[in-house]
């Protein structure tokens, strides 16, 4: 059942062109910014090499290329969001599932799970890319596979995020607008604190993604991906069920 | 053999007890208790806001009842959400369409939803595709469809998964009078098979189509019988007659058997008598000696509308 709601997502999903339209254009700016990076560190190479201990082009390429992605995502998966169960809502679809023999967690599940699977499809152009370099150079594939399994919580937790905002109203756009001023907020909130041990650190995903960032794996970093995509997808289920409680 | 037959026809796919609902502070539905055998197509009545809707999506599961009980085919619909739920269709106000899907695609969808197996689903497809007429759209869009079609496609996700229980909340709204034809016809059908209820505001829907009619109001059901009964209910007992040179009121109002006559115009008239004493040959006779010249003579005959009325304006006295 989890499945085939994430199927049916994922169909509507390619059925509109606005969705190629944001795939192309991401697949441009990433492609751009990998290219631009690239280049500048060829230029500085020949300085770099004269370092004791250079960074390699992971570091100077690559991470900056991941950091720049969980930015863009940051803003473009509430678009993605949004429709997930506010729109059902407004089409009046949502009946549909709920007079359907599938519990409430399973429908969530499968909302979730088949955006996250898309969002995967986005960004698996990104290794791609920096695996190309390795025609020509050492690639650090520890500080890649952290960057990539960073990039896939932190995504996980936008999406469970975006999906919980999107059950509580029935318009999209408020979806969208509420989940990017949450998603920025803390991000804000992470920037803006103005001591490195202030708690307000440690509720943005952003800043747990810095570890995973700059190659180091967190067990506690982990921790705070999975309870955050676990607390919103939960919440999201019992919003579904107060749904048929208070109409 | 036949006693399991009518054992079939007997067996009671939807019991509602004692359901209650009230959106804040405000009650909608009040006591509701109701009862569906399989073979039997059930019209829900009554006013816009009269609370047809709310006892529907209590039906299927997609609002919860404050209190009171539902049994889908025995199991209960609280306790058991899951199975219950596999023994219902139904349709809601508006059709529930992935606009974006193929006919065919979205069918398939509702068909797995409700937990088909897939050997079943494709004769499943064909079939429903069939009996709604959607073979000629099958691979289009569904946002490429007419509003008639759009709903057959609604009903269509409600019945492909043959549940004992189609629950259809007003099936026939915008579709053009062929349509109505036809898809009255496939819930007649279907009631022969499994069970129907239907919410309606149209009462020739529930004359052409339902066994048993309940009519809401307020949310309460204030009458419940069957559908060639209710036609009867309050039944007057009269005819209204033209007569071409009618004579004095008085003379007409002096003839064996008749209680009252009304004016309707110069020439028209409306007679009313008891029920077991028909003057109706005394007043022919009667014409033809006295050369009233009759040229019509119909027997009065209450509508739905009529009974509709009088029952629910009944309940508000």
């Amino acid at each position: 059942m989890i499945r085939l709601i994430a199927m049916r997502e994922l169909r509507s999903l390619f059925s509109m062109p606005s969705t190629w339209f944001v795939l192309a254009a991401l697949q441009f700016i990433f492609a751009w910014f990998f290219l631009a990076r690239l280049e500048a560190f060829l230029e500085i190479q020949p300085q770099l090499a004269l370092l004791a201990n250079p960074p390699g082009v992971t570091s100077t390429v690559g991470a900056p290329l991941f950091n720049t992605a969980s930015l863009l995502l940051m803003m473009l998966v509430p678009m993605f969001t949004m429709r997930l169960i506010a729109e059902e809502r407004r089409n009046q679809t949502l009946a549909l599932l709920l007079s359907s023999p599938v519990s409430d967690t399973r429908i969530v599940l499968g909302k979730f799970v088949g955006l996250l699977f898309f969002l995967l499809l986005l960004i698996a152009p990104l290794p791609l890319m920096l695996y190309t370099l390795s025609l020509g150079t050492h690639l650090d594939h520890g500080l890649l596979l952290a960057n990539c399994t960073g990039l896939v919580l932190l995504i996980a937790s936008y999406v469970a995020l975006g999906l919980y905002v999107s059950s509580l109203t029935t318009q999209p756009i408020i979806a969208a607008i509420g989940s990017l001023a949450i998603l920025a907020g803390l991000w804000l909130a992470d920037i803006g604190a103005p001591s490195a041990d202030s708690p307000w650190h440690q509720f943005s995903p952003l800043y747990h993604f810095q570890n995973f960032n700059s190659g180091l794996l967190d067990s506690s970093d982990a921790a705070f991906f999975v309870l955050f995509t676990l607390f919103f997808l939960l919440l999201t289920a019992k919003r579904l069920h107060n749904n048929r409680i208070y109409g | 053999m036949l006693a399991t037959l009518s054992n079939a026809t007997q067996q009671i796919t939807l019991s509602a007890r004692n359901l209650t609902r009230s959106f804040g502070k405000r009650p909608v539905i009040h006591d509701l208790t109701l009862e569906l055998k399989r073979g039997e197509v059930l019209g829900l009545l009554g006013h816009n806001g009269a609370g047809k809707s709310t006892t529907l999506q209590m039906l299927t599961g997609c609002l919860l009842p404050d209190s009171g009980e539902i049994d889908i085919c025995g199991i209960s619909l609280q306790k058991n959400p899951a199975i219950a739920k596999s023994h219902i269709g139904y349709l809601p106000e508006s059709p529930p369409l992935y606009r974006e899907l193929s006919v065919e695609k979205y069918l398939l969808f509702a068909a797995r939803l409700r937990g088909m197996k897939q050997d079943e689903i494709s004769d499943a497809l064909i079939q429903v595709l069939q009996r709604c007429g959607l073979e000629p759209v099958r691979s289009k869009m569904i946002s490429t469809l007419s509003k008639g079609y759009q709903q057959r496609v609604g009903i269509a996700q409600a019945i492909i998964h043959k549940p004992d229980v189609i629950i259809l909340d007003e099936p026939t709204v915008g579709l053009d009078p062929a349509q109505i034809r036809d898809i009255r016809h496939l819930i007649r059908e279907l009631g022969n098979t499994g069970s129907v209820i239907l919410s309606t505001h149209l009462l020739g829907e529930v004359e052409s189509v339902c066994d048993r009619v309940e009519i809401m109001q307020n949310g309460r059901l204030i009458y419940g019988d069957s559908s060639d009964r209710m036609q009867h209910y309050g039944e007057v007992f009269g005819f209204t007659i033209s007569l071409r040179h009618p004579p004095a009121l008085i003379e007409l109002e002096s003839i064996a058997g008749i209680e009252s006559v009304e004016q309707l115009s110069e020439t028209e008239f409306r007679i009313l008598h008891t029920q077991d004493n028909n003057p109706g040959s005394a007043l022919l006779s009667l014409a033809a000696e006295k050369g009233w010249q009759l040229t019509q003579l119909t027997p009065l005959h209450a509508t739905l509308e009529d009974v509709f009325v009088r029952i629910t304006s009944e309940d508000k006295s």
